[in-house]
């Protein structure tokens, strides 16, 4: 096992389970990462939890992540389908204490 | 409903910072703007969604607040007079014979142009739809409404506000007065929007003047030949209460959505319009795409590049609006600012 990959299950769309394998050090917000692995992230805001286009559900290891903020608490707050297992994804740093997190992305295909 | 017809030289769909660059850019050309944009206010993404934000790489600005950039980009345009139809959504675009165009509004605006420019951004801002099955059939005449137009809608009506931002809250206090019974869901236990607002809700549900669910969201939609008439209420366990009502007004923010720009037979690729860089240019003659809407190799979506992209887009625009006359290129500092 490479200690320097952080590695991050991703759920969606539909049934489809992704292991995403990310290099520790690379100064990403998961949002980025997902972007960039062509998931359906919008990201309009560019990653100020203003737009929650990045909206994921934390299905494994919610407890490895950092306490949401105010700002984003009250982002999720807006949204119709937030949860306590929501997060906005450009909130969430990329390191090695997130490896081994399972996540959904909701999308932007939405009705 | 018919209106006058807008007639101008460019219509601009989307009144963000580079929709208002272009009037300055077009200005310099003689060219006239009318722009168009879904929100009420001028500024697009900078003023809905983060006004109070600093934006570090606009030159000659070492840090500038978003609406202070918008507030500065209406005066540079200001010389130019353009004109505005504004919380009006662009539905069609239709040919005319000569080629000009009209831009069609969703409430009944017609701007007549010899070019259009789609200066978008990510589309139209959309109020955020819970994902329920059905819902889609009440919208609007159904039951369900979005926004708040007219409160006079909702006297002595049963109606449920599903929210907990501000507008969700303060709503729920001003309608709570003329309604026959208004019913607020929300899936927190508090509110994170103004204190004093929620002081206020907290206070007309122990009065008994509103119902107040709380850790709940909307979970279905009910109705009869169209018309709305109850919503199931689910809790954290997942067990569902049905609400008889009038009227459900999901208050759940704005989200920018492509919407019907998607069907204007232009070129589109990851929900932004294919443009050529020489003159951003679509597939479709007189129709340009300016800022974040649109894509090419290289794109970056800055303010920035999309200023550029204006400034290259005007002096392509300019045979159409003067097929006559021949462009010829000047610098503001020796030429100056002609007001018209």
């Amino acid at each position: 096992m490479n200690e320097d990959i952080i590695r991050i299950q991703v759920e969606g769309p539909g049934d489809r389970v992704h292991e995403l394998e990310i290099p520790d050090g690379i100064n990403l917000s998961l949002m980025e990462v997902l972007k960039a692995s062509e998931y359906d992230i919008m990201a309009t805001c560019g990653g100020m939890a203003l737009c929650a286009t990045c909206h994921i559900q934390v299905l494994e290891g919610m407890e490895k992540l950092e306490d949401r903020t105010d700002p984003e608490l009250d982002m999720l707050d807006t949204l119709p389908d937030a949860d306590d297992d929501s997060r906005l994804a450009c909130q969430i740093k990329i390191n090695p204490s997130i490896d081994g997190i399972k996540i959904r992305v909701f999308g932007n295909s939405s009705i | 409903m018919s209106k006058e017809i807008i007639k101008t030289d460019i219509a601009i769909i989307g009144a963000g910072p580079v929709g208002l660059f272009a009037v300055f850019e077009a200005g310099l050309l003689k060219m006239r703007c009318h722009l168009i944009d879904a929100l009420p206010q001028v500024g697009g993404q900078l003023s809905e969604i983060y006004p109070r934000k600093p934006i570090y790489d606009i030159p000659g600005y070492p840090s500038i607040d978003a609406q202070d950039l918008v507030d500065e980009l209406m005066k540079q345009i200001a010389p130019f007079h353009p004109t505005f139809t504004l919380g009006e959504r662009v539905e069609f675009l239709e040919k005319q014979e000569d080629g000009s165009y009209y831009v069609i509004g969703n409430e009944g605006t017609i701007i007549h142009a010899p070019v259009v420019v789609i200066a978008g951004g990510l589309g139209s801002f959309e109020p955020r739809r819970p994902e329920i099955p059905g819902i889609l059939d009440y919208e609007g005449r159904g039951g369900i409404h979005y926004f708040v137009k007219n409160p006079e809608n909702y006297r002595d009506k049963k109606i449920v506000i599903a929210g907990g931002g501000d507008s969700a809250l303060d709503w729920t206090i001003f309608l709570s007065d003329i309604t026959e019974r208004l019913t607020l869901v929300h899936r927190s236990d508090s509110f994170r929007g103004a204190p004093d607002s929620a002081e206020k809700v907290f206070r007309l549900a122990e009065q008994g003047k509103i119902d107040l669910i709380l850790q709940s969201n909307l979970s279905s939609v009910h109705g009869v030949d169209g018309q709305l008439k109850q919503v199931g209420v689910a809790d954290k366990s997942k067990t569902e209460t049905l609400l008889d009502l009038d009227y459900l007004i999901p208050l759940f923010g704005l989200s920018p959505k492509l919407g019907p720009i998607g069907e204007w037979g232009l070129n589109i690729e990851k929900s932004a319009v294919a443009v050529n860089t020489f003159d951003y240019s679509t597939n479709v003659e007189r129709i340009y795409a300016i800022g974040d809407i649109n894509t090419y190799p290289g794109k970056l979506k800055l303010i920035l590049c999309g200023f550029h992209e204006a400034a290259l887009m005007c002096q392509s625009a300019f045979k159409y609006v003067y097929p006559d006359q021949k462009l010829s290129f000047k610098y503001t500092t020796v030429n100056g600012i002609h007001e018209f």
